[in-house]
């Protein structure tokens, strides 16, 4: 019976190095490679820019793809946190390691509160009570006498590292993103693979069936829903950093929108589907500025075509392929 | 029989949907160790019934007791751990989920209430041998692999049997288990239910009345949402007014 249960969990995950199966381990590995030599190549902003949504699109998949929650009200902890880091950098003179953390505990907050009222409906009506409490969220940044309503939180400084390392310049401040960035996905990475975890998936399966196997699962709900916002808030928070802003752009619902794009190119069902689909959206968005208000066209085509053509996104048919989860 | 014989019991159970009474006064007691089975023709107000006993609707009026104790106004999920868990109509099995897995959440539940999102799931592979024994016992061994959607409707049934047995339960409630079945089928999950009830408790929704005459030891007969006659099959088949409003209209 052991010799029987070793040999089959060697076939059904494959060789297992630090807790993950090899391949995820290489992926990582060379996600992590890329990122480290790509700033001497690539413009440093646009690649923090690419970090900080890989980390929100993964964040938000998690309660999507793990969670089977579709929450249209992202962008409320995103643009949330960026809020409060960059009136904590700006106004208070907070480290950036504060900021952000300051940033990602307020949207685990707000994902408390909403999350407490949007698990109790499901469905469309989930999507529907986390898009209205985003909504309101966006009318506090635009009226509250701190946000700088239309102008946002401008020039937002990048203090001292701990208070002693100047990390300001550009190429310097990117490892201190990457850091955090790695940071989050790891993060994600175990709870997506954690006895909490596969519970998840349960319940995201069979909903009733988890309950009469004895799973309160309203709690496990929340539970997720909170770890989402708080890592969303920990990528806006990151980004109003990079960019020293804080705008209305970060809690608009059209930003709720663009982190579903992500999540469904990239693939939903996948773990580092997200990172992809972030990084294509983030790409379009720069390089083909210069067609204007043509990039939601292309945007919108690039979705259709995905749809269409691969539901289970860019990873996930690549992992069907290689019949290894990505 | 004594109070400690019955294990389930329903008193004045009803349930009112707008404008319409599904179920209407029911009382039922279920016998510690039977297999006692609940029939009746469509729309009798069965599943609404099954329902109402596993909490997954809440009863307009009427007490549930399990055990003596009353559950009336529990969770569903508080009752499986009471040890009475239910099955569904449409086989639930958490689909993109391995065999080995479906099984191993129903274990997983021993760990309590764990929200340990930070541990590594490899601390689940302590209950791979139990799992695999259970999946063994419902015939699925050479499926461990295979992601449970997978699987014929039959064998999903089995599955799904196995996850529920994974839970140790005192009592199991089943949903119309042979719904949709082919007859080989019908006669596999009979034996497999026949061979489970052994120190069990179970109670089943069927709507069918032949299925469950060799298999049950109580038959309960609903008809427009209300209890239309109690006994073994002998008893139940011969009753005028089970013959009328639904044996009749199958068999004649």
């Amino acid at each position: 019976m052991t010799d029987q249960t070793l040999e089959r969990t060697g076939t059904a995950t494959g060789e297992r190095s630090m807790g993950m199966p090899r391949h995820h381990l290489v992926i990582f590995a060379g996600l992590l490679m890329f990122f480290l030599v790509a700033p001497f190549f690539l413009y440093p902003v646009f690649l923090m820019k690419v970090l900080c949504f890989a980390l929100f699109a993964c964040a938000f998949n998690l309660l999507l793809g793990y969670g089977g929650l579709l929450s249209f009200g992202h962008a409320a902890y995103f643009g949330g946190a960026a809020y409060v880091s960059a009136h904590a950098a700006k106004a208070w003179g907070v480290t950036p390691e504060l900021s952000v953390l300051l940033g990602t505990g307020s949207a685990a907050l707000l994902g408390l509160v909403i999350g407490l009222l949007a698990i109790r409906r499901q469905g469309i009506y989930f999507a529907m009570v986390t898009l209205a409490f985003a909504q309101m969220v966006f009318f506090f940044a635009l009226q509250a006498p701190f946000t700088g309503g239309e102008d946002g939180i401008q020039a937002v400084p990048r203090n001292m590292l701990f208070g002693i390392f100047d990390i300001a310049q550009d190429r310097v401040f990117y490892f201190f993103v990457l850091a955090i960035v790695f940071g989050g996905l790891l993060i994600l990475y175990r709870i997506i693979h954690s006895p909490f975890g596969q519970v998840l998936k349960a319940i995201r399966e069979n909903e009733p069936r988890s309950i009469s196997l004895g799973y309160q699962v309203n709690r496990y709900k929340l539970a997720v829903f909170v770890m989402s916002a708080a890592l969303a808030g920990t990528a806006g928070a990151t980004k109003a950093l990079v960019f020293q802003l804080a705008s209305l752009t970060d809690v608009h619902w059209t930003m709720s929108g663009e982190v579903v794009l992500m999540a469904l190119i990239g693939g939903m069902h996948t773990v580092f589907g997200p990172i992809v689909g972030a990084a294509v959206i983030v790409t379009m968005q720069n390089y083909f500025a210069g067609f204007g208000a043509w990039v939601t066209v292309l945007q919108g085509t690039i979705f259709v075509i995905a749809v269409l053509l691969f539901r289970e996104g860019v990873l996930g048919v690549i992992g069907r392929w290689l019949k290894k989860p990505m | 029989m004594t109070q400690a014989d019955i294990i389930l019991s329903a008193r004045g159970l009803s349930k009112r949907f707008a404008g319409l009474i599904a179920v209407k006064d029911v009382d039922l007691d279920v016998r510690r160790g039977s297999i006692h089975a609940m029939i009746g023709p469509n729309g009798a107000g069965k599943t609404t019934c099954f329902n109402l006993l596993t909490k997954f609707l809440q009863p307009s009026a009427g007490t549930i007791t399990l055990n003596g104790r009353d559950i009336t106004s529990m969770a569903a999920s508080d009752i499986a751990r009471l040890g009475m868990v239910r099955s569904f109509q449409i086989s639930a099995v958490f689909p993109r989920l391995t065999v080995l897995e479906n099984v191993r959440v129903a274990l997983q539940r021993r760990r309590g209430d764990n929200f340990d999102f930070w541990r590594s799931q490899t601390v689940l592979n302590q209950f791979d041998d139990e799992a695999l024994r259970r999946i063994e016992e419902v015939g699925l061994s050479d499926f461990v692999d295979e992601t449970a959607g997978e699987l014929s409707y039959g064998r999903k049934r089995a599955l799904e049997i196995a996850t529920t047995l994974a839970l140790e339960p005192e009592m199991l409630l089943l949903d119309e288990p042979m719904a949709g079945m082919a007859q080989e089928d019908v006669e596999r999950i009979s034996a497999l239910i026949r061979r489970i009830s052994a120190n069990r408790t179970i109670l089943m929704v069927e709507h069918n009345l032949s299925v469950v005459a060799n298999l049950s030891d109580t038959i309960t007969v609903l008809a427009r949402g209300q209890v239309l006659a109690e006994g073994d099959y002998e008893t139940v088949s011969k009753d005028q007014r089970v013959i009328d409003a639904y044996i009749g209209a199958g068999h004649d």
